[in-house]
């Protein structure tokens, strides 16, 4: 393969099938490689898609997409050991304008590297890119075993560990406290048992979002997604904590599949797959360089996640981040100069879109969210102040105000609980 | 009252994944480090419990490896040479 390409993009996911796309719509020469056999075969999360970056490229994409379920709420789950308090969101908004759906990846991101093709792409599967060309500073393509693939400008869209963005200089090493792990099951039932048992019409999904006791009080929490015909159920954890509290990952699924109330919700379902990655948890402050000479650098591996506490966003920022790669791009083949100088507008398009903007409102989120507790204390306190408001036992009741105070004790200071709930405004 | 949740053991788990194993391991690990490790946290953070010790010895396998990263960003001793398998090879999500 001597052919020199416009780009070279490394991984299918979805910022990179995006980015292949915009590209190849607009008539640039463009190779996508992908590791796995086929798109999306070594890709997991939750899997919850905002809609709207694919929206706009896409118009009404769902009707043609693989998707799983139109999301039509979000359950946010307060767990304690035996109990829980939840506020769940519902709206037939979603209905009338879909705003997310439940996929799952190695069918959606099969799909969305298709569009690319379609589009005039050129998909190679089954390869590895190992490394990047350098030539006087600048990546001037890719290596592929044995093979090297000029290109004029390469897009790193290979996910959370980016060894394409490491090799070209762009980040440093990674750190345990930016990092979790998600580990996730597919857990099928009939189509008709989960609408039954989640109150949904045809085609209606919900979302689940735990936090509390699912985690067993470390930083992360828990998912339960609808699918068609299957839940995705997983836990998020971040590495520093299980490293210091030395619990096994694997066995934390199974202590929040065993929770009374979690229990129910899959009840006779059966496992048919078992996933995990890394998540980039530390988003503004984990960013490596986006770009340099002849390279770009796009969704996870650009740390481009968003964790608001309410919402786990990804595949919005991969898809918009791609587009707008492949914008910079475009611009940089028509002056036929692939300098950062020129790439660096794709800096400016990130600032101007939700991308940068997103991360940089949120930016005191990674940090409050390290405060262990939310994990622990408040999930507990919540659940124990419910329950005492609800108990009747002959007994004389006290204010509502009164037992939250008889709960604290002990526990949590005001100040403390007012600071965090302080800092909770400024972060989330 | 009946199992309504079976209890899967990770070797269960493991066998419901597709796998496409290369013969060459994508993941090497440098045991003379890991003698002198005491916390291990390589035991803790693989969600395919591939890490293991045996008689006070640290073993590891790279069939089943979920690829995710985990064990690559928790060891500290740098003992976990990580890359992933070659292309095609390694784990084959039907669902992701």
């Amino acid at each position: 393969m001597s052919e020199k390409f416009d780009a070279v993009v490394v991984g299918a996911g979805p910022a990179g099938s995006t980015a292949a796309y915009v590209m190849a719509k607009a008539g640039l020469n463009v190779v996508l490689i992908e590791r796995g056999k086929y798109a999306g075969s070594k890709n997991m999360s939750g899997a919850q898609l905002f809609s709207a970056p694919l929206e706009k490229i896409i118009p009404h994409f769902w009707n043609e997409a693989p998707v799983e379920r139109r999301v039509i709420g979000n359950r946010i789950v307060l767990l304690s050991e035996k109990s829980y308090v939840a506020i769940d969101f519902r709206t037939d908004e979603f209905n009338k304008h879909p705003n997310s759906f439940t996929v799952l990846r190695a069918k959606f991101d099969q799909w969305l590297a298709k569009k690319a093709e379609e589009a005039g792409a050129m998909v190679i599967t089954n390869y590895r890119v190992d490394d990047v060309i350098k030539e006087n500073g600048k990546v001037t393509g890719v290596v592929v075993g044995s093979d090297k693939i000029p290109a004029n400008v390469v897009i790193a869209a290979d996910g959370a560990l980016s060894f394409i963005a490491e090799k070209a200089g762009l980040r440093g090493p990674l750190h345990d406290r930016q990092f979790a792990v998600g580990v996730k099951e597919i857990i099928e039932l009939p189509k008709e048992v989960i609408e039954e048992r989640f109150n949904l019409d045809e085609d209606e999904g919900n979302t689940f979002h735990f936090v509390g006791d699912c985690t067993m009080g470390m930083q992360g929490g828990a998912i339960l997604y609808t699918n068609k015909e299957s839940l995705s159920l997983g836990i998020v954890v971040l590495i520093r904590d299980l490293k210091e509290r030395q619990i096994q990952v694997a066995d934390v699924v199974e202590h929040f599949k065993r929770h009374p109330f979690v229990k129910r919700l899959i009840k006779k379902g059966n496992t048919i797959e078992y996933s995990a990655h890394i998540i980039p948890e530390s988003g503004i402050h984990m960013m490596p360089r986006l770009y340099s000479d002849g390279i770009l650098v796009v969704g996870d591996a650009a740390g481009f996640t968003l964790n608001s506490g309410f919402l786990q966003r990804g595949m919005d920022f991969a898809i918009e981040s791609g587009a707008l790669a492949a914008e910079a791009v475009i611009e940089a083949h028509k002056k036929n100069d692939y300098s950062a100088s020129t790439l660096s507008i794709y800096k400016r398009y990130l600032e101007e879109s939700f991308v940068l903007s997103d991360l940089k409102t949120f930016q005191k989120a990674p940090l409050f969210m390290e405060n262990k507790r939310i994990y622990g204390l408040y999930p507990q306190l919540v659940c124990d102040v419910f329950e005492k408001i609800m108990k009747i036992d002959g007994t004389p009741k006290q204010l509502t105000y009164k037992i939250l105070r008889n709960t604290m004790k002990g526990k949590v200071s005001l100040l403390t609980l007012i600071k965090d709930g302080l800092g909770g405004k400024g972060a989330l | 009252m009946s199992e309504d949740v079976k209890v899967l053991s990770i070797e269960a788990k493991l066998g419901l994944d597709v796998f496409d194993v290369d013969k060459e391991p994508h993941i090497t690990v440098d045991f003379s480090i890991c003698e002198t490790c005491e916390q291990k946290h390589c035991l803790y953070v693989c969600p395919a419990k591939l890490y293991q010790l045996e008689d006070g010895k640290l073993t590891y396998n790279y069939e089943g490896c979920l690829e995710c990263g985990s064990c690559l960003i928790a060891c500290d001793k740098k003992a976990v040479k990580w890359n992933y398998p070659r292309g095609g090879f390694g784990v084959q999500y039907r669902f992701g």
